[in-house]
């Protein structure tokens, strides 16, 4: 009993796994997002050669400029991981930087999104013309809103550590926001295998 | 802020952290009170829904009755159905889930208390929403199950299936974070000793819940999102003219919908798991396969959903699949059952109005189980299909299941909750009203489906000779609307003189019932150590708990701080929702950006900074 007191006495920082509440949730959170993506896919999958008028997704497609942002994007998960490192260690430096690498390679994937939709629209795939339209401009649009919801929280994170407010005992929300990038880091090769590389 | 600091009034110590005032509910993050909100709020709609019912039932009163429109009877049973899902029967549960499960495993609150709040006020904005369509005359009116395409601009042009589409996706929001919140504090909080296998099956079927929660909102999330799509944007997802598929709504519905299903009867299992176990004064028959029969169910019911589907032309190899699948499912159900009667059997049975009800739910869930196993087989369905027989079979299964099991809860824990006990002759009296009322409500609508009654469908032709089924349903409806007020009356003559309940005027097994009636707002001065599946019926763990649970310590344990945040974000939520209505694409942004302020505010703030001194 003195040792249940004990923990007790611990307060809010006593869990039955030992792992942080705010992990555990937010792996849950994550298996929630699974199902979301998988839906959006599912009906891209479903819908796939279904567009009655062109373009088509061969004829939109630019599949090595689509592999130059993918390999950014996936970059950005290393410095994602290396960031996160520097903040454990307590390596300001290292951390900022690789926080700012981060930022940088999300946003030169946003980038790249942004001149694909409008060069897509430009040759008239627009989000009505087709159901090839409808199911690829909201699919990767959610993905693109998940990628600048991840660019957010790590210009935050980088406003915070350059505030000195980023100790290795905060290397929890960093872990946390890293957990959210390689997610949809995630997401993004399965778009890319199933919407770009399947023909 | 200056609110929470003000002076407190002068009050003893022992209570001063027990704030008091609306500004102390509109900002608590308190499990309890979240709960008692939910269950409030939720009661509220279960009259609203129910008044719905009753203007339905006095339509089909007689043949070709005119009392209301062809259009505002496709609103009344359209709200009815989304009222009663989305707004009574799933936050009724949550309401539960908030107040029972963290006494239940020895926690202080949820995980994420914040969050918790944040979810009420989503579901109270968003339930909000959704029935100001009433006001502006568009009541959402293609059904709760809004098959496409009717409702594409092309033939829904109002606002009616734009307040449906939006505001289901801002309850859903809530939904999934709830779902988020039960996994994480019942996997984390509980106290030592209390393993996976002790705990009681409610908290199991909060669990199990929980997983459907966050796996299956989000597959309708995409749906909603889709069809808003369709409307607002002139997408193409559900239009065939332009190569879209009307079934692809059905399945993601569907397979949303199904989950759905056990969403809502899981938590009433779970409480009459708890409930006959205490009145039988027996442990639970079979305890591990009653769960593993709850995780199997979690898992078939993902397997099933095209059984509402028999007459969309699948094909007879996806028919089959489903009947199959179907048939499945009745089993880890039909092994709940037979795992109460046994525990019933032989047991030193007290047949209190909690065990009542929760006996009442194993007889009519069972009726109600049986029609399902009818329509399991495609070609028994097809005949069914969209009928009287079919609305029969789901209130079986939602009124003599969910509602069944939730009125058992509120008479076995209402003692827990307000420290009173309710009045058990008005119990009795509303028990047997509500079985008579029910009964009569809906059996008599198997034969109006059998003679060919179709659902959704204003009036009927008195040659039909279904006229005597309607007017005793309708009869039954107002018996059972009638009954609903007993409850109420019961509730507010015991809160203020009811009989003072002690910490476990049942005698029950399980933790909630070794903490005082009403809790502290901490719950548990010190954690207690469980060591066993009945803690409080094993005379030296019981004295062991107790020695800790009841004990008033010196200090009280650390509590998080109130926050106005969450009604904040869930404002924003909500508006952000709302503001898609506009059709114009950056108007939402708006009330993006506005929560986006709250999340920050949330996000710096500290729940555990101490308070500026009294």
């Amino acid at each position: 009993m003195a040792e249940a007191a004990a923990v007790a006495h611990d307060d809010h920082h006593y869990t039955s796994t030992g792992l942080n509440s705010w992990k555990v949730g937010f792996w849950t959170f994550i298996g929630s997002e699974c199902l979301f993506f998988g839906t959006l896919l599912s009906t891209y999958m479903v819908y796939k050669g279904a567009a009655l008028q062109g373009p088509y997704p061969g004829d939109v497609f630019d599949i090595p400029l689509t592999t130059i942002s993918t390999f950014v994007l996936l970059m950005s998960s290393l410095a994602m991981v290396l960031a996160l490192d520097g903040v454990q260690r307590g390596n300001k430096r290292l951390a900022l930087f690789w926080l700012g690498v981060v930022i940088v390679f999300g946003s030169i994937f946003l980038g790249f999104q942004y001149y694909e939709f409008t060069h897509f629209v430009h040759e008239g795939l627009t989000l009505q013309q087709s159901v090839f339209g409808s199911t690829f401009f909201v699919l990767t649009g959610f993905h693109g809103a998940h990628v600048t919801v991840g660019v957010i929280w790590m210009i935050s994170l980088f406003v915070m550590g350059l505030r000195d407010k980023l100790p290795p005992e905060k290397a929890l929300s960093v872990e946390i926001a890293g957990l959210y990038w390689h997610f949809v880091d995630i997401v993004w090769i399965v778009i890319f295998v199933l919407v770009y590389l399947i023909p | 802020m200056s609110v929470s600091t003000a002076p407190a009034p002068a009050t003893s110590p022992e209570t001063h952290h027990e704030d008091t005032g609306l500004w102390s509910w509109i900002t608590t993050v308190d499990h309890k009170r979240i709960g008692i909100m939910y269950f409030v709020t939720s009661l509220f709609f279960l009259g609203v829904g129910g008044i719905e019912a009753l203007i339905i039932r006095l339509q089909l009163f007689s043949p070709e009755n005119q009392l209301i429109s062809a259009q505002v009877y496709n609103q009344l049973f359209t709200m009815h159905g989304t009222t009663m899902i989305f707004l009574v029967a799933m936050p009724q549960a949550v309401a539960f889930f908030n107040y029972i499960v963290p006494l239940q495993i020895g926690a202080r609150d949820v995980a994420f208390p914040r969050l918790n709040a944040l979810s009420y006020w989503i579901y109270l904005f968003g339930a909000i929403y959704l029935n100001v369509s009433w006001f502006v005359g568009a009541a959402p009116n293609t059904s709760w199950v809004g098959y496409a395409n009717l409702t594409s601009t092309q033939f829904s042009p109002g606002l009616n299936v734009d307040f449906w589409v939006l505001g289901l996706s801002i309850l859903g929001v809530s939904s999934i974070m709830g779902g988020v919140n039960f996994i994480t504090t019942i996997i984390n909080l509980r106290a030592p000793g209390m393993k996976l296998m002790r705990m009681p099956l409610f908290t199991w079927m909060t669990f199990v819940t929980s997983f459907l929660l966050v796996t299956a909102l989000p597959v309708i999330a995409v749906a909603l999102i889709l069809l808003a799509f369709d409307r607002f944007f002139a997408t193409n997802f559900f239009v065939a003219s332009a190569g879209g598929d009307p079934v692809l709504w059905q399945h993601l519905f569907w397979i949303f919908g199904h989950p759905e299903v056990y969403i809502l009867v899981l938590p009433a299992f779970g409480v009459i798991s708890d409930v006959i176990p205490a009145f039988s004064r027996k442990p639970l028959f079979g305890y591990p396969v009653v769960v593993y029969a709850g995780v199997l169910i979690g898992f078939i019911g993902w397997g099933v959903w095209s059984h509402h589907m028999f007459t969309s032309g699948l094909g007879p190899i996806a028919d089959s699949f489903f009947v199959a699948s179907t048939m499945i499912i009745a089993i880890p159900t039909g092994v709940k059952i037979f795992n109460w009667m046994a525990t019933m059997w032989g047991g030193a049975i007290r047949f209190t109005t909690a065990m009542m009800f929760a006996v009442g739910l194993v007889a009519l869930f069972t009726v109600g189980g049986l029609s399902g196993i009818m329509h399991s087989s495609a070609p028994v369905d097809l005949q069914q299909h969209d009928s009287y027989f079919v609305v029969a079979h789901f209130h079986y299964v939602i009124v003599g299941g969910i509602l069944l099991g939730m009125f058992s809860g509120v008479y076995y824990w209402f003692p827990k909750v307000t420290g009173r006990l309710l009045d058990e002759k008005l119990g009795k009296l509303h028990f047997w009203s509500t079985i008579i009322g029910f009964n009569l409500t809906f059996f008599p609508m198997h034969f109006s489906g059998m003679y060919g009654m179709p659902r959704r469908t204003w009036t009927y032709r008195a040659e039909l000779n279904v006229e005597i089924y309607n007017q005793l349903s309708t009869v039954g409806a107002f018996f059972l609307g009638a009954s609903t007020l007993l409850l109420l009356w019961n509730i507010w003559k015991s809160l203020k003189s009811g009989e003072k309940a002690g910490h476990n005027p049942w005698g029950a097994p399980t933790l909630e019932w070794s903490i005082p009636s009403p809790p502290h707002h901490y719950n548990f001065p010190a954690l207690p150590e469980v060591r066993s599946r009945e803690p409080l019926w094993n005379d030296d763990e019981r004295a062991a708990i107790e020695a800790v649970t009841l004990h008033e310590p010196a200090t009280e344990p650390e509590m998080p701080n109130p926050s106005f945040w969450p009604i904040v974000v869930a404002f924003g939520i909500t508006i952000t929702w709302a503001l898609v209505m506009t059709g114009i694409w950056w108007v939402p942004l708006l009330g993006l950006a506005f929560t986006a302020l709250g999340v920050y505010a949330w996000a710096f703030e500290d729940p555990f900074k101490k308070k500026a001194a009294h």
